[in-house]
């Protein structure tokens, strides 16, 4: 299919993927974590509760690909916002280092996070 | 006794002015006139001078599309009525190069277009006496409506990333293809996919999806591009995962 | 492309290049409504930084997450959260509604009408968010 390799399609795959994985999970755990425990709407669950659930391997995997798909997600977008509202192309360099640099950073920061975690 | 509306139309005479500026007339507002009737009243008998395309005045050949209050519109499928009191403002489309008045450089898409290669590709044609290629109303169906296209460029015109990149080779262009592509009887894939998979073809598209809410013809060139992003990217990853397949 | 041969020459009349204003997106409802969707990515890697520090505090035991929820309902993150979250559900809506224009899906020789594939995406976000629920406050 390819004419030539590139990494624009796995890249856009990554932010297809990403894209659907934050649309699905973000907002439940923003609405918990964010708003109805701290603010007491419902009884915030125990920390060994909570310890028990994030310490669980397969748990620590999927937070691991939640943390990255989603960083990656908002990288490339954040990107193109860039170029598209305010016509920043000739930075790219720079913007490109910010955007997915920071990704990888807090992809890593997540995978450290995770794998001591417990 | 009929209403009138003010149209004020874009003028831009290169040998006498720099930059284009508005002139205002007055035009009858009937209820059964489109914008081009109003253009051609001030053609007929307002002002000689100002200088529009237009050709089939009825939604097939194209060519007479403009900015209207800042939406790119087909001026022969819009009612004057329907923007009374007024006044309209009539534009050339953008995002291309203006050539005198409404009149704008369609150079660069004509090109864009026969990169894509719009027409059925064979690897090689059968003989005469095979017959003709048959194709089920099922088959028909998957490029249907990308065949709608008139290439009128209103989705170049609201189209910002093409704004911004000229090169980006745009909404009705990677349409036209897919409408190739999805064809039983096309074999030219693999060429077009040479400009396609570019990032002046489909990757530089955000999805903005302004091309199709314009589109006149309900061709739908956003989600073109996107079905052809998830085809190629996914095409990708299998040579990713599987680099033995296929080559 | 045409942009170097279409220059100004002697034998063809000079074009008016208007240039696109950096502030564009301002100018139509639908454009704002693009980038605001856009800017939704920021937001998104708030929250990602935001649910960070709730492991880092989970890990460093009771009292680290109890500071974490007191932290979390002072006003300023609040407010921050507040505006993540509309901007979260922003991308979400739009990403589904979307979701069919990519997807085309066959099922018996036939094409799913658009609508099915943005309520399947509407029904899995409902599992999604019903099984968040249950794990977490089980
Ligand atoms: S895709 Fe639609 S808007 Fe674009 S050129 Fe074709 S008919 Fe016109
Ligand atoms: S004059 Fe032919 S499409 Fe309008």
């Amino acid at each position: 299919m390819m004419a030539r390799r590139s990494i624009e399609p796995l890249v856009w795959i990554l932010f297809s993927v990403g894209g659907v994985v934050a649309a699905m999970f973000v907002p439940v755990l923003l609405f918990l974590f964010g708003f109805a425990y701290p603010l007491g709407w419902l009884a915030s669950p125990s920390h060994a509760h909570l310890v028990a659930v994030v310490g669980h391997p397969l748990v620590r995997v999927l937070l691991f690909f939640l943390c990255t798909l989603c960083l990656l997600h908002a990288a490339h977008r954040f990107r193109y916002t860039l170029y598209d509202g305010l016509q920043l192309q000739h930075l790219q360099e720079l913007i490109l280092l910010v955007s997915y640099g920071g990704a990888f950073v807090g992809s890593v920061a997540a995978g450290v996070l995770l794998w001591q975690f417990g | 006794m009929v209403d009138r509306i003010t149209v004020e139309v874009a003028r831009y005479r290169p040998e006498k002015e720099a930059e284009p500026s508005f002139q205002a007339y007055e035009v009858p507002c009937r209820k059964d006139w489109v914008i081009l009737d109003g253009l051609n009243h001030i053609k007929d008998h307002l002002d000689g001078t100002l200088s529009y395309r237009w050709s089939c005045r009825m939604g097939v050949c194209g060519s007479c599309g403009m900015t209207v209050n800042g939406e790119p519109k087909l001026t022969c499928a819009t009612f004057l009525a329907d923007y009374a009191p007024g006044p309209l403002r009539v534009e050339p489309l953008r995002n291309f190069p203006i050539i005198r008045d409404v009149i704008v450089d369609i150079d660069d898409f004509m090109q864009k277009l026969s990169a894509v290669k719009p027409w059925l590709i064979r690897d090689a044609e059968k003989p005469l006496a095979e017959g003709e290629y048959r194709q089920t109303p099922a088959q028909l169906d998957e490029y249907k409506q990308f065949s709608m296209c008139i290439n009128c460029m209103l989705c170049y015109s609201a189209c910002p990333v093409y704004g911004l990149d000229p090169e980006f080779i745009g909404p009705a262009a990677i349409a036209l293809a897919q409408r190739y592509n999805l064809d039983s009887r096309d074999q030219g894939a693999r060429q077009r996919d040479e400009v396609l998979s570019k990032h002046e073809g489909i990757w530089s598209c955000t999805f903005v999806g302004e091309c199709t809410k314009v589109c006149p013809k309900h061709v739908d060139p956003a989600g073109a591009i996107q079905r052809y992003k998830l085809s190629s990217a996914m095409g990708s990853v299998k040579d990713f995962l599987m680099p033995w397949r296929g080559k | 492309m045409s942009t170097e041969r279409n220059r100004y020459t002697e034998f063809r009349p000079r074009w008016y290049r208007p240039k696109m204003s950096t502030w564009w997106w301002l100018k139509r409802w639908s454009s704002l409504a693009f980038i605001l969707r856009e800017l939704s990515s920021i937001f998104i890697a708030w929250f990602i930084y935001f649910f960070l520090r709730l492991v880092h505090a989970l890990g460093r035991g009771d009292a680290a997450y109890r500071e974490f929820l007191a932290w979390a309902a002072s006003p300023g993150i609040v407010v921050l959260n507040g505006i993540t979250f509309a901007f979260v559900l922003f991308h979400a809506v739009t990403w589904f509604n979307l979701a069919p224009q990519a997807m085309v899906v066959h099922l018996g020789g036939k094409r799913l009408p658009g609508a099915l594939i943005a309520g399947a995406n509407y029904a899995a976000w409902v599992v999604a968010t019903a099984l968040v629920l249950w794990i977490v406050s089980r």
